[in-house]
């Protein structure tokens, strides 16, 4: 539109008699709409910016506002009497009888105590799901580290049951028919009572960092996955950074230009767009039925997500490399460096930047994939965290996944904290990655 | 569109005949003018060819680079002239499709022999290229790199020794004495080219190539380098490629014509500036055309 009215009066004037004030009058003209164009154009570029970052907010207002809740546990006081009868334990016990003993009997004995009134079964059962099943551990860990406990009554605190944490969090709505309620209404006057004594505390959710997985929401961590993440980006990043980077730099700077090189550079840009899913069935073809390693090892983790993480390095290192302008290889040849030198005392170098950057987008797309490792059994029940590279692990985003499908009130919370977890190390990631690119950028 | 009819194309290029292949007007051209060859010869260039891919590029050239000497090499664009100048030391190895026929010498040595390695070579033929590229290290670190790679200096004391002697060869280490530890490409665009003169000193070269050292510079850093040349002739055989006819009047000795890959027409600077013989010599530097 612009450039026909623009040509339409040009062919009005005859070319020789255009003047300079008549190309003054016609930039005048066309500036007025040069500057609008400019500035919608910057108009749209905020709008673009404001609209993700508005985007980026809510996400993480949401998940801070449902993970916080999960960084706090709830806890009951209690006197806990621990008599060898309740806890079936005979004579002088050894160890293995510590480890076995009726932790729960004797809560069950204390909460009873508590409540004189509580004879019928039913109320008995309600009434005991207020002290988590992890409060035996607890109890247990106590009794093993000091035996001379036995006999006596101790105050401890015991991580509340689920029920009763989601009551005390406000999650339960009383306004709902007691029928259709998890948490009926004399446990609530109990819980209320206990409340008014003072026996019921919130802390800081120690538990959520030390532990691995669990079925009962107030006893899972996310340590396990945690570990299993770290060891399994370990083996890639071990695994895929250096052969990233040998490929790229022969492909780049060695490797003759010709057919096969060209079938290797197609190939390899075809990897990358590989469904990731397809590494997992590859891993579980290669890794576990032929080579037999074990299942859900963050050996083989690792070994799958470098497969899916070398194409991105190689592609960006070697977008990193062209980029080291020739004048460099130049000068260092000139002056009688071999191709090797030249490589590494100035290409590589001045790729550095480039070359992390793309490791660190490997990575972290490393760190946040699900599907593969769903193929080679890193989706298992783990409660243990994981010590070596063979020991059965998860990762977290496998573990979010795991918690969004548990039906728990405390897994919702722990399936946003987890994520929080997941986004912090991802920027801790970044964090590094920025620095370590400031510490190898020169300026020209 | 009528824009582009109002002012007919000014072609400064030479046109090239589209009936007429290059391989013909070069044919045309006929034999060299002028006295190729020199007594004791530093570099000796005999019936070079060099082809990129099927172009060629370089027709048959002879050529000798005589020790304490300047040579210029001049010509209009793409006359092969920086062409044969990276073939001098084998840059254009780098070059995947580009092809060397002939035989170029280095003290009677075949520099494209199956014995001659590149690496030694580039270490005997220093380059200083038309864009100052000094790397992005420290001033110091620049022109110790080339010692350094080749194991020149026997300890720290040496090294120091060599990289101020260089840099005060290259006129540029009053400059820069207080500040070796800035980087080198904090220089100007002149200090930067004399940091990298300084830098293929440093390896002590026995010949040094130039690919128009002075384009990108002003000309009060055009006069130093030139100066410079002129001192660096005292100790090296020196081949300069130039645009500029004032400046191949001004530092060389001897000066070659090139033409589409041709070399036309060579001889001492003093009589191709004043007494051309081809007449494609004489148009060129009377600036009928290039």
């Amino acid at each position: 539109m612009n450039n026909d009215s623009l040509e339409s009066t040009s062919e009005a004037i005859p070319p020789e008699t255009t003047m300079v004030s008549d190309t003054t009058e016609k930039v005048r003209k066309s500036l007025g709409r040069r500057y609008a164009r400019e500035k919608r154009f910057k108009l749209f570029g905020v709008i673009a910016i404001t609209a993700s970052l508005s985007f980026l907010a809510v996400l993480i207002i949401s998940i801070t506002i449902r993970g916080l809740p999960a960084f706090k546990q709830t806890f009951l006081n209690l006197d806990v009497t621990l008599d060898a009868d309740t806890l079936d334990l005979g004579e002088n016990p050894d160890q293995d009888a510590l480890r076995k003993a009726n932790y729960n009997g004797a809560i069950k004995n204390s909460l009873l105590e508590l409540f004189p009134d509580v004879k019928k079964r039913k109320e008995k059962k309600a009434l005991y799901k207020f002290v988590s099943n992890g409060g035996q551990y607890d109890l247990q860990a106590k009794v093993m580290a000091d035996p001379t406990l036995i006999g006596q009554t101790i105050n401890v605190w015991l991580p509340v049951g689920d029920d009763a944490s989601g009551y005390l969090r406000g999650h339960i709505d009383t306004s709902v028919p007691e029928k259709k309620r998890r948490f009926k209404n004399n446990q609530i006057t109990w819980i209320e009572e206990l409340r008014a004594d003072n026996k019921v505390q919130t802390k800081f959710n120690r538990t959520f960092f030390s532990r691995g997985d669990s079925r009962e929401p107030e006893m899972a961590g996310i340590k396990g996955s945690l570990f299993g993440s770290i060891l399994t980006l370990m083996v890639t990043l071990v695994l895929s950074f250096p052969i990233a980077v040998a490929t790229a730099i022969y492909l780049e700077e060695f490797a003759p230009k010709n057919r096969w090189t060209d079938i290797i550079e197609v190939n390899i840009n075809n990897l990358a767009a590989v469904p990731s899913i397809v590494f997992g069935l590859l891993g579980l073809a290669i890794f576990i039925n032929f080579f037999n390693l074990p299942r859900s090892a963050p050996i083989v983790g690792g070994l799958v997500l470098s497969l899916m993480t070398l194409p991105t390095i190689i592609i960006s290192a070697r977008a990193a490399l062209k980029s080291v302008p020739p004048s460099i290889r130049d000068a260092a040849l000139g002056l009688g460096a071999s191709n090797l030198q030249v490589v590494f005392h100035h290409v590589l170098p001045l790729a550095m930047p480039g070359i992390l950057t793309g490791t660190i987008i490997g990575m972290a797309q490393a760190l946040g994939e699900t599907a593969p490792l769903l193929m080679i059994g890193m989706v298992a029940f783990i409660v243990d965290v994981p010590n070596a590279l063979t020991d059965p692990a998860t990762v977290l985003p496998v573990q979010i996944f795991q918690w969004a499908d548990l039906p728990e009130k405390g897994f919702v919370e722990k399936t946003s904290a987890a994520i929080m977890v997941l986004l912090g190390v991802l920027i801790a990631m970044n964090a590094i990655a920025v620095l370590l690119r400031r510490k190898f950028e020169r300026k020209w | 569109m009528n824009k582009e009819n109002t002012v007919p194309a000014l072609d400064l290029e030479q046109d090239t005949p589209t009936e007429q292949t290059i391989e013909e007007i070069v044919a045309s051209l006929g034999d060299t003018v002028g006295q190729t060859r020199v007594d004791n010869p530093k570099m000796s260039v005999s019936n070079v060819d060099v082809f990129y891919a099927d172009k060629q590029a370089i027709f048959g050239v002879d050529l000798d680079i005589a020790n304490n000497e300047v040579i210029s090499m001049i010509g209009p664009s793409g006359c092969g002239k920086s062409t044969l100048l990276r073939c001098l030391n084998r840059m254009n190895d780098t070059i995947p499709i580009c092809r060397v026929t002939g035989d170029i010498t280095l003290d009677g040595e075949g520099i494209y022999s199956k014995d001659t390695d590149p690496v030694l070579l580039r270490a005997r033929v220093g380059m200083v290229f038309q864009k100052p590229n000094p790397f992005p290290k420290s001033i110091y670190e620049n022109v110790a790199y080339g010692p350094r790679l080749h194991g020149l200096n026997r300890n720290r004391a040496d090294l120091d020794d060599i990289v101020v002697n260089s840099l005060r060869k290259a006129g540029i280490y009053e400059e820069v004495k207080n500040r070796l530890d800035d980087a080198g490409t904090s220089l100007s665009g002149g200090q930067q080219q004399r940091l990298c003169i300084a830098r293929t000193i440093a390896c002590s070269p026995e010949v040094i190539l130039m690919d128009e050292p002075c384009s990108a510079l002003d000309p009060i850093a055009t006069a130093k380098i030139e100066e410079l040349i002129d001192e660096l002739r005292e100790n090296y055989a020196i081949a300069i490629v130039t645009h500029s006819m004032q400046q191949a009047a001004r530092v060389s000795q001897r000066t070659a014509y090139f033409h589409l890959g041709k070399l036309v027409e060579v001889g001492d600077t003093d009589t191709i500036f004043t007494n051309p013989r081809h007449e494609l010599t004489e148009n060129y530097i009377t600036g009928r055309f290039g």
